[in-house]
């Protein structure tokens, strides 16, 4: 299908690190039912990096492609690395998406800061919130608005 | 396995239709409005296609006009309505909200310009009542646009109904029949239609060719200036074998009617009860007023696109209105009319059958969507949710 890239649909029907870690350090996840796409990255740290990642995703073709992209992105790397991922930084890797997609990607960008947002919180870590999604920046995503 | 079941979206070209069409490109090639024998020609075929159509609508040969598909039709029917209420100063409209875009889309534009709208709705089943339609009707209703059957959730309209209703309110009644026509029997003079769209790629004809029937006490108004062709109402010279190419494939649709209707309505229902034993899933339209080959299905926890494109890989070529397929943010009007709430919405399947699919192909679908939305909801946390008690179901 001339939709998406070939990168798009490899990592669409091949998707890496696929599924849920039990007792994750940091879980994240955005987007909402209504809108049509939710993602869920979980995160195992060991002294400030990134040992597994992994992702479940309700949504279209490019939200699960962009899920995967971005988790191979930051495995192994350090939290300062993953949080330093931009979601240009995504579409790039994958060749690109659609115009109308790229909202994928944000939610993919989104997601890892969540998670690591919640790491932060378990172990108690002080962190600037600005540097955060928040509810502006994701568009309210989250629907609880 | 390949299997097209998006016959709803356009059909392969039968046989017939591409052998007329080769035939009239290669061998009458004049133009309809030359005095010659080689124009002639073409003049004479041209009035051939128009009595088969007008035969298999019931109508006059004089009440038909080409035009470029379904949708210049839609638009000059509601145009041409609108403008004959305009000069009686009646300025209402009454369609519904499920409507294909060509109506809906026109209507918004007489919006624009000062037509009062009213969207009837529709019940859960994506069906309208004639009452409906009675008691909506006003002294300044000028035009009553009804679709024949809907594309997305194959759902049939009760179309004599409303179209009596319609004649006795002396108020226009157009139906865009783009849907039905080659699969439900229409009798535009017993079900009182005074203007009825239809588009020849829905039943295996060609693309870019379709037909407006007017009734003869309706007056058109041109969308396109020029020429005296169509009798002075559709300027440009009409384009011949695809003409001819619709009028052979309705033919050959419309002596078929039944004997396609009781092939496919089987295949159909083995469909939807195969798909439906899928847990919270459920059936979009009403089960019985339905068109024989349409199968529309929301599953819960997954989203429609993604499942598209699984199925794609695995041979099936199907649709869906989900907001990533409609190219908007919303999904589907028409599933967002019949009360599905988006989240559901997204997780919509149409597979559109034809009677060139087959019992095998049925079967290895029964087989394939229910392993895909397996899997798509095994990756969705959504779904997740739901399982663990999180959140609740919505579909049963």
């Amino acid at each position: 299908m001339a939709l998406y890239s070939e990168k798009v649909m490899d990592h669409f029907m091949n998707p890496r690190n696929l599924g849920e870690i039990e007792n994750a350090d940091g879980i994240g996840e955005v987007g909402n039912a209504k809108c049509g796409d939710i993602m869920k990255i979980y995160l195992k740290v060991d002294k400030n990096i990134i040992t597994d990642v992994k992702f479940e995703t309700f949504g279209c073709g490019s939200a699960i492609a962009s899920s995967s992209m971005a988790t191979e992105m930051i495995k192994g790397k350090s939290i300062d690395e993953a949080l330093k991922l931009s979601n240009k930084a995504v579409a790039e890797a994958l060749d690109g998406l659609p115009a109308h997609k790229m909202h994928c990607s944000v939610l993919a960008e989104e997601a890892i800061k969540a998670a690591v947002q919640d790491y932060y919180n378990k172990i108690g870590i002080d962190y600037n919130t600005e540097e955060f999604p928040n509810c502006e920046t994701c568009g309210y995503c989250c629907g609880k608005h | 396995m390949k299997v097209y079941a998006d016959n709803a979206a356009t059909t392969k070209m039968s046989p017939i239709a591409i052998k007329t069409m080769v035939k009239y490109m290669e061998n009458v090639y004049g133009n309809p409005s030359s005095l010659h024998s080689v124009g002639q020609e073409a003049a004479e075929a041209l009035s051939q296609a128009r009595e088969t159509i007008a035969k298999y609508l019931g109508c006059s040969p004089k009440e038909i006009y080409f035009t470029s598909g379904g949708s210049e039709a839609d638009n000059q029917a509601i145009i041409s309505a609108a403008e004959i209420g305009l000069r009686k100063g009646k300025k209402h409209i009454i369609s519904t909200a499920f409507e294909h875009h060509a109506v809906l889309h026109t209507l918004d534009r007489l919006s624009k310009k000062g037509f009062e709208i009213e969207l009837l709705p529709v019940d859960e089943n994506g069906m309208i009542k004639p009452e409906q339609v009675a008691d909506a009707i006003r002294e300044d209703t000028c035009l009553v646009t009804i679709m024949y059957a809907n594309n997305e959730i194959g759902t049939i309209l009760p179309i004599s109904e409303i179209g009596k209703i319609c004649r006795e309110n002396c108020v226009i009644f157009h139906t865009d029949a783009v849907q039905a026509a080659g699969h439900l029997h229409i009798d535009v003079e017993k079900e009182n239609i005074d203007l009825l769209s239809l588009s020849a790629h829905k039943f295996h004809g060609p693309k870019g060719i379709g037909v407006l029937y007017a009734r003869k006490s309706v007056p058109l108004t041109n969308l396109i200036d020029g020429g005296a062709q169509e009798r002075g109402k559709r300027a440009g010279t009409e384009n011949i074998p695809a003409i001819m190419s619709m009028a052979s494939a309705f033919e050959e649709v419309c002596e078929k009617i039944d004997s396609n209707s009781d092939y496919l309505i089987p295949l159909r229902n083995k469909l939807i009860d195969g798909l439906l034993k899928v847990p919270h899933s459920a059936l979009n339209g009403d089960k019985e007023n339905r068109l024989p080959g349409n199968v529309s299905i929301c599953f819960e926890g997954i989203e429609g696109e993604s499942l598209l494109l699984l199925l794609d890989a695995k041979g099936v070529s199907a649709s869906s209105g989900s907001a990533c397929t409609s190219g908007s943010l919303d999904p589907s009007h028409v599933l967002l009319s019949i009360g599905r709430p988006h989240e559901i919405a997204h997780g919509s399947l149409r597979l559109s059958l034809c009677e060139y699919n087959t019992e095998e192909e049925i079967d290895y679908m029964i087989e394939t969507v229910p392993q895909v939305v397996n899997y798509l909801r095994n990756i969705s946390p959504l779904w997740k949710d739901k399982e663990k008690g999180r959140k609740e179901y919505i579909l049963k």
